[in-house]
């Protein structure tokens, strides 16, 4: 039952083989059992749960179901969930709380969803292998000594080892498209602004994006329908209709027009990703694509403005955790600014105030023009580049990242190799463009991922290429050893 | 050396929106404290700002007020600094591109004379919440009820010259932003407060000096004083040899004085940039002449109205136009009493003596426009004196009540019953034969002037209540009577 995709699961539960409580109660207990050895889940929601199950199960008896009813899935800790803790895998907000619903967390509560709980992450989304998370780091299920990747760690983790069927997660540099790849699951960012950020902890907010983490191209086109859509509390959010996700997965490949960026392919790779990813090209040219070198110039440009403007919005969007309203709040304090000073010293980790420090540096009088306009130049010129391409191809592909998964604490110490894995997935953030990561090979027993990237708003498309290449090829069906 | 002072203003005008600039809650004034300030005014993780457009209506109305530039696309900006009021660790503001840009007024001082000042820009951003240092010994209370109240804050050029010409500048503003109905002017609630930018240099010289600022004085008084007191001691300053230092100041309005708050080497760098929550404003021609069409009445066009309607002296005029609510409580009592120069002689005399010694605004005055229209109305048809009106007034305001009621239960009215004032001045003929004497032997012209003493003494046995008319008239009957 664990190996099952969504699309399976729904039909189960439609034809009455298994309840929605049966299969919740089936997933909490191998959360119990298993994941001890990944650390993919901060909290188990049980109770909520069992409560959302059973409703859901009153529902399906009632013939009011929707496709989503009685669905488990856990939500990455940095969306809002009411009564439950929303830690962002922070010590500063472990004790937070969440009066109040995310907007997606509604909605998958809406559509009669189950949650199993919240998954680990690198610390306020801050990280590319989830060791900054204040809980631990998370393990790669296929190798336990690897890093899952991040910041979406968790949630990559618990699907790669079946602890849920499918998971959200955010995307600000690549934090839904490396686990995923990294993970040998499917993982898809949306165009910026198709997904709500509302009750999205705020890292840097005009990359940040929300979206669905799952076993197939199917199951994520199933989550997307329940969580696009305008929001009038995000004015980011995109006021434009929201296609059925599914409805053209099918569409045959037919005279499908692939790019190939030349500097995905160049530079620090692992020669075996390279080789990977052209047989995965090739294998859209036997389903009728066809294929063409193109070139996104200013790709190494991407990692210098991400990592002017991620940590400046980041800077001022973490000035919150102050420890006056809520959150983690120093002993004793003397008087205002030793409160301050000390909350947020205590408070934040590492990675998390080097990115506070950079951005606010950046920011600062006398450097904004040098670093934050810069920046923002490039990020134009970035937006120019995929534009170009996108006018004469309908889909961008190359590796989602230059290399498998890590070493728990290999790149650690080093931030600046850290930040070089997400060369080929930052530049979507920058632009607001949607990606998608899907399985396409092993290295040494390690999954690598094929991104797909589309022109704005292009969600129906990715997912139709994705689910072709799925129907086609079975490396998303393959799981870590023993799962 | 002969001294010039150079003033700049900025001006926060608090917005008349029902909800917050970037929230839905409510923006009414005095609620228990944290009770009007929902998750987004809280900060908590993950919430975000909606923009009220409502508040954009509002200041392209101002804009349009001052004749300036509308910006066709303005942006927020994050203003960042700590602060335990300032829940999201940063100001939510227009630097760059600000909603109303280069605009301007004419200001009328005493002597008649007008000058134009300059504005130099409005913006929108939002109020901070508030800090309360007593009610928690040893701690510092947090109340955002306040915090994301919408504001526009008006900057001037640096255009007066003195604390005269600043005063008028604000008050100004405040009739215009009271008359667009964008704010309700109340200072004393900090609707309206001025930060007050004041250089000095000699005179002849073209540079500035260094300037000062003080912060958040919210009363006409407060700002003419805070002014005098800074020129004056930075003119001190320079002739003793000193030099005048940059500086954010407070106004202690206890002791009449400034002090300093901040110099300018401890000051924030406020790490300015573009909002990335809240998508740039773009407006166009349309909309701004649609806003243009629901202006109301501005100062300036009601002073012209009122001389020619309702024949006020310039003078008259312009004191009851400058402030839209006093012209608006003066219009009221125009259309119940029917009588302007009377209803303007009260509103400018005992209602305005009243308020200034309560020090209390228009707004809060305890008689309405409605109660004391209804007294002129008695004075007109005779029922009660001016002086006796005056005395009715006064109970009004200290105990409430109509006219009507006052004047009947306090035995008030006039006694215009001939017979009854024949009788008093009789008595009082009889009771002053020294007084009625030098009259009959008086020079005829020199009569109408003794004649006054008779009328006090008929007007204080009937404890003011004669008609006096009547009473003069019977006087003089009376009297003249006897030289015969």
């Amino acid at each position: 039952m664990f190996d099952k995709t969504l699309a399976e699961l729904a039909i189960g539960l439609k034809t009455g083989q298994f309840s929605s409580v049966e299969l919740t109660q089936a997933y909490l207990a191998r959360i119990k059992a298993e994941d001890d050895k990944y650390n993919s889940f901060i909290t188990v929601t049980d109770e909520l749960a069992l409560e959302q199950a059973a409703k859901a199960d009153a529902a399906i008896a009632a013939g009011n179901a929707g496709t989503f009813t009685g669905l488990p899935i856990a939500h990455k800790d940095i969306f809002c969930t009411q009564g439950v803790r929303t830690s962002c895998a922070s010590k500063m907000l472990d004790n937070f709380v969440s009066p109040y619903n995310a907007t997606i967390v509604d909605k998958f509560n809406q559509a009669g969803a189950v949650t199993l709980g919240k998954t680990n992450m690198d610390e306020f989304a801050m990280g590319s292998s989830n060791e900054s998370s204040f809980y631990g780091p998370c393990s790669n299920p296929w190798n336990t000594d690897y890093v899952p990747g991040g910041s979406s760690g968790g949630s990559a983790a618990a699907v790669s080892a079946q602890l849920t069927p499918a998971a959200t997660g955010s995307d600000t540099g690549g934090s839904i498209r490396q686990p995923a790849a990294l993970c040998g699951i499917t993982g898809l960012k949306p165009t910026y602004g198709r997904v709500s950020r509302y009750g999205m902890i705020a890292f840097a907010s005009s990359l940040d994006q929300g979206g669905p983490m799952t076993k197939t191209a199917e199951d994520a086109a199933i989550m997307l329908n329940v969580m696009a859509g305008f929001d009038q509390r995000d004015s980011t959010s995109a006021d434009r209709d929201v296609p059925d996700y599914t409805a053209e997965l099918n569409k045959p490949l037919e005279g499908l027009r692939i790019g190939l960026p030349k500097e995905f392919f160049s530079g620090d790779i692992n020669a075996d990703i390279a080789a990977q990813t052209q047989a995965a090209i090739k294998e859209f040219e036997t389903l009728g694509a066809t294929v063409k070198e193109v070139s996104l110039p200013n790709t190494a440009l991407s990692i210098p403005a991400y990592y002017i403007i991620a940590p400046a919005e980041a800077s001022s969007n973490l000035s919150r955790f102050d420890g006056v309203r809520y959150g983690y709040r120093c002993e004793n304090p003397t008087d205002l600014e030793d409160l301050y000073k000390r909350s947020r010293g205590e408070g934040f980790g590492p990675e998390v105030k080097r990115r506070i420090l950079v951005g606010a540096y950046a920011l600062s009088e006398g450097f904004y023009d040098a670093y934050y306009n810069k920046a923002q130049q490039i990020r134009r010129l970035i937006r120019d580049d995929f534009s170009k391409v996108l006018s004469e191809v309908d889909v961008i592909m190359g590796p989602t990242t230059p290399h498998p998964a890590f070493k728990i604490g290999e790149k650690s110490s080093d931030p600046v190799a850290m930040y070089m894995e997400d060369i080929f997935t930052l530049s979507l953030n920058l632009a607001g463009l949607p990606g998608m990561s899907i399985p396409c090979g092993t290295i040494d027993g390690l999954p690598t991922g094929l991104q797909i990237i589309g022109d704005y708003f292009a969600e129906q498309k990715l997912l139709n290429v994705a689910h072709q290449f799925q129907l086609a090829t079975d490396w998303h069906k393959q799981s870590p050893q023993g799962i | 050396m002969e001294w010039e002072a150079v003033i700049g203003l900025e001006i926060h005008a608090q917005l008349a929106t029902k909800s917050k600039i970037f929230s839905g809650a409510s923006t009414a004034f005095g609620a228990e404290p944290n009770t009007q300030a929902c998750a987004v005014d809280l900060a908590l993780p993950g919430t975000l700002p909606v923009f009220n457009e409502e508040a954009l209506r509002m200041a392209v109305k101002f804009g349009l007020a001052v004749d300036a530039e509308i910006g066709r696309k303005s942006v927020f900006d994050r203003k960042n600094y700590f602060y335990p009021d300032l829940p999201k660790g940063y100001q939510t503001s227009q630097l760059f591109h600000p909603i109303v840009g280069i605009g301007h007024i004419d200001i009328t001082l005493e002597d008649g004379t007008t000058k134009r000042i300059g504005v130099t820009r409005a913006h929108l951003e939002e109020d901070a919440g508030k800090s309360l240092h007593d009610e928690f010994p040893g701690m510092t209370g947090i109340d955002l009820n306040r915090a994301g109240t919408p504001l526009l804050e008006i900057v001037s050029e640096p255009d007066m010259r003195s604390a005269e010409e600043a005063v008028a500048y604000v008050r100004k503003i405040h009739s215009l932003v009271t008359s667009l109905g964008i704010c309700d002017g109340n200072m004393s609630e900090g609707s309206f407060r001025c930060d007050c930018n004041v250089s000095v240099r000699p005179k002849g010289q073209e540079e500035y000096g260094t300037r000062t600022e003080t912060k958040n004085i919210n009363s006409f008084r407060f700002i003419e004083k805070a002014i005098v007191g800074e020129i004056e001691r930075q003119i001190d300053l320079i002739e003793d040899g000193g030099r005048v230092i940059q500086a954010t100041r407070l106004y202690d309005a206890d002791k009449n004085e400034t002090r300093s708050m901040r110099s300018k080497e401890e000051a924030n760098d406020y790490r300015y940039f573009p909002c990335p929550d809240l998508l740039p404003i773009v407006i166009d021609d349309e909309y701004i002449e649609n806003i243009r069409n629901t202006l109301p009445e501005l100062p300036d066009a009601r002073k012209a109205r009122f001389t020619e309607e309702y024949k006020l002296s310039e003078y008259d005029a312009m004191v009851l136009s400058a402030d839209h609510n006093m012209a608006t409580y003066f219009e009221i009592i125009v259309e119940t009493a029917k009588d302007a120069k009377l209803a303007a002689n009260w509103v400018m005399g005992e209602l305005s003596k009243l308020l200034n010694q309560h020090d209390l605004d228009i707004t809060n005055s305890p008689v309405n426009a409605e109660q004391l229209g209804g007294l002129l109305l008695r004075i007109k048809d005779d029922t009660i004196s001016g002086k006796i009106a005056k005395q009715v007034f006064e109970v009004m305001w200290s105990e409430g009540g109509n006219a009507d009621e006052i004047i009947e239960s306090k035995g008030l009215k006039q006694v215009t019953d001939s017979g009854a004032i024949e009788q008093i001045v009789d008595e009082v003929i009889a009771n002053n034969s020294p007084q009625v004497e030098q009259y009959v032997n008086a020079e005829p012209d020199k009569r109408g002037k003794m004649i006054g003493f008779f009328m006090g003494q008929v007007m204080k046995a009937s404890q003011g209540k004669a008609n006096p008319g009547q009473v003069q008239g019977i006087l003089k009957q009376k009297l003249d009577a006897l030289v015969s």
